[in-house]
């Protein structure tokens, strides 16, 4: 305890071509242990890229990333729940702890003690086309979160949901980093769920896609419940639609 | 209502068609050995039911038979190749040369093969070489279908090779392998017909055999009993296996 390290995940220049050309980079940047991030950027720029670099999904084409999250410490929610049709809820759930060994009456339990905290308690043995979009979801969060990872990614991953499911898995998220605490990085194309969530929103450029900016969101988590009204929440928004606006402004 | 006329529609169609059929014999006073009425053909059915449900009994057995032993070695090879995109290159040419050749060309080696003593062997043989493709294809298909995001998830989780296929893309491909049996059924029953028309022998006693002999003594009546009699069995068949398809969807969703 007390000797990990306080940086989970390094780019240092990282760059990635995709055949010849440029598409995201050079980027640096630092995730602090613990640390919510918000990566906010134009479609196209590169934001799910980034994510992919981290999670150890795609090789970067110069520069150097480095994790101090081991194997089977990442976990990833994509924009779709990405839950295998033919299995139950529960069984999804398992899927990463069964794959690294675990025993399956152990994995099942762990599952379902996951779906509980995702507010599906009994829904366990439901197959993903018996569940709504935002329950799907919640089986997908509750997937990444089963094994306890140090590191966790988002990828745009209530995009696809109406705007009070959004909401309320947006305080379900919060509400199991307080408890679990894994460092988050998240890639969302909204201004105001990017600010309502982490604690650092940086902001990327259009294609190639760099970093042009970062906006710190000083507020305590799980936020407070007048939050989205505040003051804080309205310069922050500002704040990072002024990066955005600037990142276009140069790109035309 | 709507449900009593999808089925009523077609019935009605088929009837009206048959009507027109028996009415246009009669009053063209068309010759039996050129083309018989309706009411002729069943005559001919009732007469040689015994004889047309052996036969119908031996060709359905022969096609079954083919679609089984296809069933296991298409499904087997597909997953050695699903695991192994090299044996994949190897072998794909081989079995696509075995689709695009006609059976017909191949039946008289395989009945030589088979002994003219075994000649349902060939045919069964042959019949599973037909419908050795759609189970083969529908299935290397399915392999490569589950979401490129679960594939991900896999290579996040350190997913061994035999983890990603059983837990995998197996699971993912059911949906394509129910379609190529479904299709293969079909393939067999026609497969196993085509041999035996080639085969010539007999000794199968399918209703290939009972068409080729109506056909040889001008019996048309008894050659149009044989063929309705394999037409009603090929849409049997397709409807059984429709049906099996159905549940194991229902089951493979949850819905």
């Amino acid at each position: 305890m007390g000797s990990e390290p306080p940086v989970i995940a390094q780019l240092r220049e990282v760059s990635v071509d995709y055949r010849g050309r440029r598409a995201v980079g050079p980027v640096s940047l630092e995730l602090a242990r613990n640390e919510i991030v918000a990566l906010v950027g134009p479609s196209g720029c590169g934001k799910s890229t980034i994510l992919r670099l981290i999670a150890g999904l795609e090789a970067p084409t110069g520069g150097e990333i480095i994790l101090g999250a081991g194997p089977g410490e990442t976990s990833v929610v994509f924009q779709a729940p990405t839950l295998m049709p033919w299995a139950s809820a529960a069984a999804n759930v398992a899927l990463p702890l069964e794959l690294s060994g675990v025993v399956k009456e152990v994995a099942r339990g762990r599952a379902n003690e996951a779906l509980s905290r995702v507010k599906l308690p009994d829904k366990g043995h439901y197959k993903p086309a018996q569940l709504s979009g935002g329950m799907a979801m919640r089986v997908a969060l509750a997937r990444a979160l089963v094994s306890n990872p140090k590191l966790f990614l988002m990828d745009e991953p209530f995009a696809a949901l109406d705007e009070i499911t959004r909401r309320a898995l947006a305080d379900d998220v919060l509400t199991l980093w307080t408890a679990s605490g894994p460092s988050i990085v998240f890639v969302t194309h909204n201004v105001e769920e990017a600010v309502y969530m982490a604690g650092r929103v940086l902001v990327m450029t259009p294609a190639p896609g760099r970093l042009s900016g970062s906006v710190t969101v000083d507020a305590p988590i799980p936020r407070p419940a007048d939050f989205r009204t505040s003051e804080v929440f309205r310069r922050s928004v500002e704040a990072v639609s002024r990066l955005l606006d600037a990142g276009q402004d140069a790109a035309a | 209502m709507r449900r009593a006329l999808e089925f009523l529609a077609p019935a009605a169609t088929i009837l009206l068609l048959l009507g027109v059929w028996e009415v246009a014999c009669r009053a063209m006073r068309v010759p039996v050995y050129l083309l018989p009425g309706p009411s002729q053909i069943i005559r001919a059915a009732a007469a040689d039911l015994p004889v047309l449900a052996m036969s119908a009994g031996n060709t359905l057995i022969m096609a079954l038979s083919a679609l089984v032993i296809a069933s296991a070695l298409a499904t087997s090879l597909a997953l050695a190749l699903g695991a192994s995109p090299l044996l994949e290159r190897a072998v794909k040419p081989i079995a696509i040369g075995f689709q695009v050749t006609p059976i017909v060309a191949i039946a008289p080696l395989a009945v030589i093969w088979a002994g003219l003593e075994h000649s349902e062997r060939a045919i069964v043989g042959l019949a599973a070489i037909v419908a050795f493709f759609p189970v083969f294809s529908g299935t290397l298909t399915g392999l490569k279908s589950a979401d490129p995001d679960l594939e991900r998830l896999f290579d996040l989780y350190g997913a061994r090779r035999w983890q990603r296929l059983f837990r995998l893309r197996v699971p993912a491909a059911v949906p394509y392998i129910l379609e190529g049996h479904k299709v293969a059924a079909g393939q067999a029953l026609i497969g196993g017909v085509v041999a035996e028309f080639v085969a010539r022998t007999g000794q199968s006693q399918g209703l290939a055999w009972r068409i080729l002999e109506a056909s040889h003594n001008l019996e048309t009546p008894r050659l149009f009993a044989a063929l309705f009699t394999l037409a009603v069995m090929g849409g049997l068949l397709f409807a059984v296996l429709q049906g099996l398809e159905a549940v194991a969807l229902r089951w493979w969703r949850g819905r």
